[in-house]
């Protein structure tokens, strides 16, 4: 699992069944700090995320399926948590609830 | 799952048994501003999408199982059409 | 899936067990424009390519879902001989011409 921010959502109207109904997010991996990681990828929300949040996301199929119930879908990144604070070694890392407002 | 862009097709009659009829496009992946995000790759087609369309792809095995017979040797499917993305406020288009 | 050129064969007497009886070709990666990268991988084979032939390979875990491959060492499996192909409506690739 890693750490990703929100950055965006995607509307597929016509895609495999086993996504149907599924909101799709598009999510930057980042360290605690903001800064980005790897390659901007699409989760499968099953948390009610949003664009702004900063999320776990499960970029593994095995798991996936099984958090969606369906051993035969071809899905393997999700969002599996929202974020409410990050601790490291010199305290808070990363806040939640000290963000003002959703961007 | 990545967001790309179908840039063209890709014909191959001799393929492994079970990928039959499965339709073969080559995708741009793209990063969350549209820009292009590392090298072009083959991906089955596993929604129907033709060049210039945004798609969602898998990678990885779980591309298999979106294919017909998920028993096959295949590393990236399209998995859905994307009729518009929005990412830090701005619009990715959707076909082109 | 990427495309690459197969360009030879790799023999090796001493391997693990479950690689014998296995064809492994060396394949140079093509781009997209049908350029040589320098980039080769050593791949299984499924389709029965040869040298010279264009072909689509598979990798990581997707690549032991052959009845060739499955529950063996292998990580690249050669999965298709490309015909042709083209880049938005422009043939890039075309395997009876030569090119």
């Amino acid at each position: 699992m890693f750490l990703a921010d929100v950055v965006g959502t995607v509307v597929s109207p016509v895609q495999i069944r086993a996504l149907d109904g599924r909101k799709l997010l598009i999510v930057r991996p980042v360290k605690p700090d903001g800064t980005p990681t790897a390659k901007t990828r699409i989760a499968v929300d099953t948390v009610q995320a949003g664009v702004g949040d900063r999320v776990l996301v499960l970029d593994e199929g095995n798991g996936g399926r099984q958090i969606l119930g369906d051993p035969k879908a071809p899905v393997k990144t999700l969002v599996v948590g929202v974020v409410d604070y990050v601790e490291g070694a010199q305290g808070l890392a990363y806040d939640a609830r000290a963000r003002s407002s959703r961007p | 799952m990545y967001l790309a862009r179908v840039t063209g097709r890709l014909v191959a009659t001799h393929k492994y048994e079970g990928l039959e009829g499965v339709p073969l496009q080559l995708i741009q992946p793209l990063d969350e501003h549209g820009n292009a995000m590392g090298a072009q790759l083959v991906a089955c087609a596993a929604v129907s999408s033709g060049p210039g369309d945004l798609v969602h792809f898998v990678d990885g095995r779980e591309a298999a199982l979106a294919c017909p017979k998920s028993f096959v040797p295949v590393d990236a499917a399209i998995i859905g059409f994307v009729e518009q993305a929005v990412a830090n406020g701005v619009r990715l288009g959707g076909s082109r | 899936m990427l495309i690459g050129k197969v360009v030879g064969s790799v023999v090796a007497t001493r391997k693990d067990e479950k690689l014998e009886g296995r064809k492994l070709l060396v394949v140079q990666v093509h781009n997209h424009e049908n350029k040589p990268t320098e980039q080769y991988v050593v791949a299984a084979d499924s389709v029965q390519a040869g040298i010279g032939d264009m072909v689509l390979y598979a990798t990581g875990s997707s690549a032991r879902q052959t009845h060739a491959t499955e529950n063996r060492p292998v990580d690249a499996v050669v999965m298709a001989v490309v015909d042709s192909w083209d880049l938005g409506g422009a043939n890039v690739y075309e395997k009876w011409s030569g090119r």
